[in-house]
Parts: structure tokens; sequence; C-alpha cells
């Protein structure tokens, strides 16, 4: 097994070579949305917490940015919703095989991080969930390549509302280029780190770090 | 009557013998790590879209394929998924380098293209003949390949594991945003998803077949040839 996990470096690394880190996912049409959108993994999460967000419509629900960064921020919902969004409507891949054609509204990741300012030790951006499974939280990572990707967006809307409690509310991750296990849901915090090794288990996600599921999530 | 001597050939090159072991290996953990991934989602679509409440033109229900046909044997995705991409490094390498050497040293154009003659209906008719009767070919046509082996070969060396190949890497949304293309061609990822199974349906097959006609023409003769390159050649039936 070791042998084999050591193909997933070069699988990255081709993805990255002949993709191209800039390459944009396509953006389709309204007439192309899926008709039901699915959702998968946690469709409600169970603390107590989120149920008093959910009740109060998630107005006091904060994004905290912090870990290397020169300003940490604390934003409520309003204010990043009140915030230059982007609209993109692209195809989700589930890692089980399913797609789905979706309509995205929110902000673009990369603003969010100039404006805490990123230490130049920063390598990876960690997103903290507000779901759990089991005892572990859920999380994921991405590298900065991702991380500054134009159409890399924290999405608080979908299909011209905003965005159900099945696919994440209030604010989950959109990274166009990858499966998605990676787009994390109910984001709560985003820390900027060096190393994922500190980092729960180690392997840059909930999936990553419980059953074995590549951090880069490209094919 | 004296015993027709018995005559050896060389008859597979080494690079022959050694991508087909290795692309046999292959191709069956290929298969088998499929068979997983499939398991996670076993409902096949066409067009953009696909998924739970979208129409599915084959839904094989939950979990369909059991442990003895998949890797690994117990439902495992992420298991699954990491020996179908490890492997399918193998399976690209290895094309590659078989189309290569064959193009080079001549087995392509000698071996497997098959002569204006050979694809006239009356000859391919006569050996589909042949080959219902179980009729074989022997002496010096037997060291050839006959035109249904040529067409079945060049079918899997030049168009199905190609395809398997480009389907496969059209299920990968980092190089979709790369290459548009590469999903544009099969008419969206779903359909990618599914030519990418009714490929592999085509490659099973050609293995039961493939497998059969061995067995029929003599294993051990047609296995130990695959190995040494060294095939004991049928000897004519007397009076033809």
């Amino acid at each position: 097994m070791g042998l084999l996990k050591s193909a997933e470096g070069l699988t990255m690394k081709s993805q990255r070579l002949i993709g191209g880190r800039d390459s944009l996912a396509r953006e389709y049409g309204q007439a192309d949305l899926s008709p039901v959108f699915r959702s998968n993994g946690t469709a409600m999460p169970d603390t107590a917490e989120y149920a008093r967000h959910l009740a109060e419509n998630f107005a006091n629900w904060r994004l905290v940015v912090d870990g290397l960064v020169a300003r940490p921020l604390s934003i409520p919902m309003a204010a990043i919703r009140a915030l230059p969004s982007r609209t993109q409507i692209t195809r989700h891949d589930c890692v089980e095989g399913w797609s789905a054609i979706g309509k995205w509204h929110g902000l673009v990741l990369g603003r969010i991080l100039n404006a805490a300012g990123l230490s130049t030790r920063a390598r990876y951006v960690v997103f903290h969930c507000a779901d759990r499974f089991g005892q572990y939280p859920y999380y994921e990572s991405i590298d900065l390549i991702d991380a500054f990707h134009p159409q890399t967006i924290l999405a608080w809307g979908m299909n011209d509302r905003l965005l159900p409690v099945p696919n994440g509310a209030p604010l989950r991750l959109r990274v166009e280029r990858q499966l998605g296990y990676k787009h994390a849901k109910y984001v709560q915090r985003i820390e900027a780190v060096e190393s994922l090794a500190g980092v729960y288990r180690g392997k840059g996600g909930f999936w990553e770090d419980n059953t074995g599921y590549q951090w880069y999530a490209g094919i | 009557m004296s015993p027709a001597p018995r005559r050896i050939a060389y008859r597979h090159r080494l690079p022959t013998r050694i991508w087909h072991w290795v692309n046999a290996l292959t191709v069956a953990v290929m298969l088998m790590s499929g068979l997983m991934i499939l398991n996670a989602h076993p409902r096949l679509y066409w067009g953009w879209y696909g998924a739970n409440f979208d129409h599915a033109w084959i839904d094989f229900g939950r979990r369909p394929f059991p442990g003895w046909v998949t890797i690994p044997s117990t439902y495992d995705l992420a298991g699954g998924r990491i020996w179908h991409l490890a492997f399918a490094w193998v399976l690209v390498i290895g094309l590659v380098a078989f189309l290569l050497t064959s193009l080079w040293n001549r087995h392509v154009q000698r071996d497997l293209a098959p002569t204006a003659d050979e694809l006239a209906p009356s000859h391919v008719w006569q050996d589909i003949k042949e080959h219902a009767r179980l009729n074989f070919p022997r002496g010096d046509a037997a060291l050839r390949y006959n035109i249904l082996q040529k067409i079945s070969y060049a079918a899997v060396i030049f168009v199905f594991l190609p395809l398997m190949i480009l389907t496969g890497l059209a299920m990968s949304p980092s190089l979709d945003a790369a290459f548009p293309w590469l999903v544009d061609i099969f008419g969206g990822r779903p359909s990618a998803r599914s030519i990418h199974f009714i490929v592999a349906a085509a490659i099973l097959a050609f293995i039961a077949v493939h497998l059969a006609m061995v067995i029929l023409a003599g294993p051990v003769n047609e296995i130990w040839s695959m190995i040494s390159g060294r095939y004991r050649v049928p000897p004519e039936r007397s009076g033809a």
C-alpha cells in the first residue's frame, strides 16, 4: 500500500504540470443546472451550537480568519453577504462518481486572505467546519495555488437562494478543480498554516485522515 | 506412417511477452478496483450531470459487486481509488512503451495490421466459420494471427485501452479545467463514466473469449509460448 500511495504524489504533480495552475473550470449556463442538487455527507450538523445558529438565521455566525496572518479577522455573515460576490455555474464531481451542476454565489477566497495579510510562511489554508463525524470535526485544506484561484469562493448562496442547510449553510468552500469532499461545508474558521502535520491527524482533511482519500483530489 | 516431426517456432518477441503479462495483471487490477469504485455509486447516466435524482440508464442497486470481484475485497472506496490510480500509471506507461516498441520492431505493421485480402468480407466470413467449427490454423498458418485475432487485438490495443484512458482522464475535474475538449468529446462527465464502464465490459468480454480460445487451441502450448516465445507448431493434417 505504501508503494501504491507513493503514486499519489506523481498523480498530483502531473495534474499540476500538464493542467497548469491557473486553468479555469468550465462555467455552464442557467439551462444546464441539475434539476435537484443533492447533498452528501452531513445534511444537518448535530450540535446544539449549530441548532442555535440555525434558529437565529445565522445572524451571529462569524467567519474567523487566523493562523499565519498579519490581521486576524472575524467577519459576521451579514458583512460577508454584503461584500462584492462572484457567481459561477459549475459542475460538482463527487468522489463516489455522481456529478451535479449548481450555481454558486460567494466571496472570492483570495480577497479575504489578502485582507487578512498572509504571512510569507503560510503554505496551506485549513477550513474548520461546524459538522462532526462521530468525535471528529470535519475539516479540509488546500494549498495557496487553489486558495488564490479566481474560482475558489466561499459560497453563501446556491441557485439564486441562500445556501440550504444540507449544502453547507451558511458558508461553504467551492474549489472547482477538485472533488466534492474538498468543498468544506459549514465553514466557521479559516486558518493559515505552514504545515498540515500539526492539524488533527496530519493528512489535511477529515477523509484523508480517516479513510485514505487523496489530499489532492483532482481526479 | 511416421509421426510428424516436432517443429518449434519463435512466435512472440520479448517486448510482446513482457507487455502481455504486465498488462494482464494491470487490467485485472483495474477491472476489480474499478468495480469497487462503481460500488460507491452504481448508477450510470448520459449527459452533463447525473446524480440520484436524475435518470440513470442503468442502476445496479446497492453495492452490487461482491468482494471476490473487487479490490479491496471489502467495501473501501479510498482503497479502490488508491489501487486504480496507481495501476493507471502502469497501464498508460505500458501501453505507450508497447506501442512505440511495436512500431519500431514492426510488430504492428507485420503482425497486427490486416491486409486488404484478409479484410474482404468473404475471407472474414470464412474465418468466422472456421472458428465456429473450432477448426484452428495449423502449420505455417498457425504462426500468423488470423483476421479475427488481428481485429480483436487491434480493437483492444488501439480502441479499447485508449478509450479507457481518455474516459478516465475525462472524469478528472482538474484535467477537464485544463482540457475542456476531453469531456466535450464524450458529451459530459457522466457520459464519459458510462463509456468507461461499457468499454471495460468490452475488455472483459475480450478476456473471456481470449481465454476460451487459449483453452481450445491447447492451453499449455499457448501459455508457454507467451512465456518463452517458443511455440510448438501444430502439424498440417495428413492429406491436407
